[in-house]
């Protein structure tokens, strides 16, 4: 009796698994949908790094393709559609205004597999994959702290969004830990990748006193611009060290190949799931480029004291008593927030200056 | 071989000049993918055929055509008669904004007047943002250039602070985008399952209405006229600023209308990206279309479908989007270059043998020496 179950059920997995795979030994189609040119550095060419790192190592299993450079506005929607209907067995949307557009074409193709990036829907079909960005960030503003002598740190950041808000909190939460009297000070440049205001704004920021840079934004302008004008830059996304080799302090990493290894793997298993997972300092997706050589000994031990400790779980980025910027206490001692409190963050912590957006 | 000016622009080469055009990017793109080491006519099938090869493809580039198409109706009328109206971006974009609040607003409501009122408001809203630019240029002698570029920063502001801010979505983890449009707020699609709206009807009817407009009546006549020669339009008693408000009006409501046609039709709600340059595409493609509504409408299909090749060329040969942009240049490159070839003309005959010219000859001897 065993055996012609056995059988049986090995015969509906390999009739499920091979409408998704349409021939048994054809290998995997995984398609990546990029907001911008890969290009050098920044968001997109760590994207593509990841695609290039599991596309080797998962050889002749899988076959991954890319469309760069896809606005989010209606094209979107026809690009993911296009490489779903071309026998993509697993799509990789990796913006946010991709968000909607996923949703819709996912309906369509029920046996196609989506994985959005930092966004928050999902369907039956569409999972969805963040990394903790400001884990590094806390860690990078520990290393802002230290090095400033002006006690003024810039911020260029992109939209006022909440994972550009948490970013810029946990940043400040770090140069404080360090460096109570510091302040961060943000310039909003509303767009994800101009790198004429990028540099353009860097500049303003020097002129408002602020000795150590760092970004949310996709190219290294600001990493370029601390360098020419002699302050310190930290970089974001990949590591920024050859666009400043003397202003680097270093750069807070988006390394995505764990995650898409994961997801690969998964499908190939036959194990895939729809599920929204978030990834840091732990799962190796967040990782701290090496650090300038300036920064003394005593930082350096005490921010990978800081980094050990967020990766063993014995504490959290917002992790309490942590005010506002009214003074108001928002996070009490010995609590911290929770995922859903940090998806929807939307105020600014004690010590950065200017107002909010809205 | 030496070149001379033509007596007259030659009626011939207008025509002709696109096609040259056309032809010299094919063969030039030909070239190019055989020096990435692609197959050069497999991948101009890749890059022009195969994205028009189905029903959906084909329905796709109306959806691409459909905003660009819009604005360059608007604005073909409007470069007739020389008045540069370079801000069907922003007429777009508060086009856009104003529907989509309405349409937020009408969330809860069903009728048949729904979707006209939200069309109207779109329309009346690029008029709106064009008449800025019209009392400017008609009461302070503002030059419209200017004003109209400045006011399409100044829309996509407006744009990003009501995304952030008032028309932001409650349940949305505070992302800067809107709810999504109720169904009776959007565009019908023309086929079931594809996204071509009604929106393209609309563009195709307009069109017909501005060639009529320019061919068969007083208004297009007096259009024609002040683009020729201002002066001459003064002296024929034209109302210069009566024609001016008329055809901004009209192209920002055409702009607008786009607008409409990419957030009640596609997009389905109010985003921080809507601004992605239909407005300023317009311009390159109502030039590309000799300002003749027919040849606007093989330009806008043209410059779709290099956008849908672009994208295709990715999918299926791995070619960089850049090859996009490339295709777009060369084409414009040619066009250009080939326009010369109106006002001027390739003599192949040696010079010894030219006739005589008596007037001129002493000069010419002189120049070539």
């Amino acid at each position: 009796m065993k055996a012609p179950t056995l059988i049986s059920l090995g015969l509906a997995a390999a009739l499920f698994w091979s409408a998704p795979l349409q021939a048994e030994d054809a290998p995997l189609k995984v398609g990546f949908v990029y907001v911008s040119p890969i290009g050098d550095a920044g968001w997109t060419y760590m994207h593509d790094r990841a695609r290039q790192i599991v596309d080797k190592e998962f050889g002749d299993r899988v076959e991954t393709n890319y469309v760069e450079s896809v606005s989010e506005g209606s094209d979107s929607q026809r690009v993911i559609r296009n490489l779903s209907a071309n026998g993509h067995d697993l799509i990789f949307t990796t913006s946010f205004g991709y968000m909607n557009p996923t949703i819709r074409v996912a309906q369509r193709f029920p046996n196609v597999r989506y994985e959005h990036a930092t966004g928050y829907k999902t369907a039956e079909n569409v999972g969805n994959y963040q990394a903790r960005a400001y884990q590094g960030r806390y860690l990078a503003g520990m290393a802002a702290g230290a090095m400033t002598e002006t006690d003024t740190i810039g911020y260029v950041a992109g939209f006022p969004i909440p994972e550009v808000l948490r970013g810029i909190n946990a940043f400040t939460l770090g140069v404080r830990e360090v460096n109570p009297d510091a302040s961060v000070r943000v310039s909003w440049i509303n767009s994800w990748h101009d790198p004429a205001k990028e540099r353009e704004s860097a500049s303003s920021l020097i002129r408002q006193d602020a000795d150590v840079l760092t970004m949310h934004a996709d190219s290294p302008a600001v990493v370029q611009a601390a360098q020419d004008e002699g302050v310190y830059g930290i970089g974001y996304n990949s590591n920024m060290e050859s666009y400043g080799p003397d202003a680097h302090l270093t750069s807070v990493m988006m390394h995505w190949e764990p995650i898409y290894r994961e997801k690969i793997q998964a499908v190939l298993d036959g194990s895939w799931e729809s599920k929204s997972i978030w990834y840091g300092l732990s799962e190796g997706v967040v990782k701290m480029a090496p650090m300038h050589p300036d920064i003394p000994e005593s930082v350096t031990e005490r921010i990978s004291k800081h980094r050990n400790a967020i990766i063993n779980g014995d504490r959290e980025v917002f992790q309490g008593p942590v005010r506002n910027q009214d003074g108001e206490e928002i996070i009490a001692e010995g609590e911290s927030l929770s995922d859903g409190q940090l998806l929807e963050i939307n105020w600014y912590v004690e010590g950065i200056k200017g107002k909010l957006p809205n | 071989m030496r070149i001379e000016a033509r007596p007259t622009p030659s009626h011939t080469m207008r025509y002709l000049s696109p096609l040259l055009a056309l032809g010299l990017t094919l063969t030039t793109g030909a070239a190019i993918f055989a020096a990435l080491g692609k197959a050069p006519l497999a991948s101009l099938h890749a890059f022009f055929i195969e994205p028009i090869s189905t029903v959906y493809g084909l329905s796709e580039l109306f959806v691409k055509v459909t905003p660009l198409l819009l604005c360059a109706t608007g604005l073909t009328l409007c470069f007739r008669a020389k008045v540069w109206n370079i801000g069907a971006e922003g007429q777009f974009v508060f086009g856009a904004l104003i529907a989509g609040a309405v349409s937020l607003q009408l969330a809860d409501y069903q009728g048949f007047w729904v979707l006209p009122v939200v069309i109207a408001s779109g329309v009346l809203a690029g008029m709106a943002w064009a008449g800025i630019a019209a009392i400017l240029l008609t009461r302070f002698r503002a030059h419209e250039i200017l004003t109209t570029i400045m006011l399409n920063y100044i829309a996509i502001q407006l744009l990003l602070w009501s995304v952030h801010g008032p028309l932001k979505s409650p349940s949305g983890y505070n992302f800067p985008e809107s709810e999504l449009f109720s169904p009776q707020t959007l565009l019908p699609t023309l086929w079931g399952q594809y996204r071509v709206t009604i929106a393209i009807l609309i563009a195709l009817l307009m069109l017909a209405v501005v060639w009529t407009v320019l061919n068969r009546t007083l208004l297009g006549y007096q259009t024609r006229v002040m683009g020729e020669n201002r002066q001459a339009a003064r002296f024929a008693g034209f109302n210069g600023n009566r024609l001016i408000w008329i055809l901004l009006l009209f192209s920002g409501g055409m702009a607008g209308m786009a607008g409409v046609s990419e957030v009640n039709g596609p997009v389905g709600q109010l985003t921080t990206n809507l601004a992605l340059g239909y407005g300023y595409t317009a311009i390159i493609i109502v030039f590309m279309g000799r300002m003749h509504p027919l040849g606007v409408l093989l330009a806008s299909l043209l410059l779709g479908l290099t956008y849908l090749g672009g994208e295709n060329a990715q999918m299926t040969l791995g070619l960089p989007k850049s090859i996009t942009g490339v295709f777009q240049g060369l084409l414009l490159f040619f066009l250009l270059a080939c326009d010369f070839l109106i006002s001027h003309r390739i003599v192949l005959a040696p010079i010894r043998s030219q006739p005589p010219n008596l007037s001129n000859t002493p000069v010419r001897e002189v120049t070539r020496s």
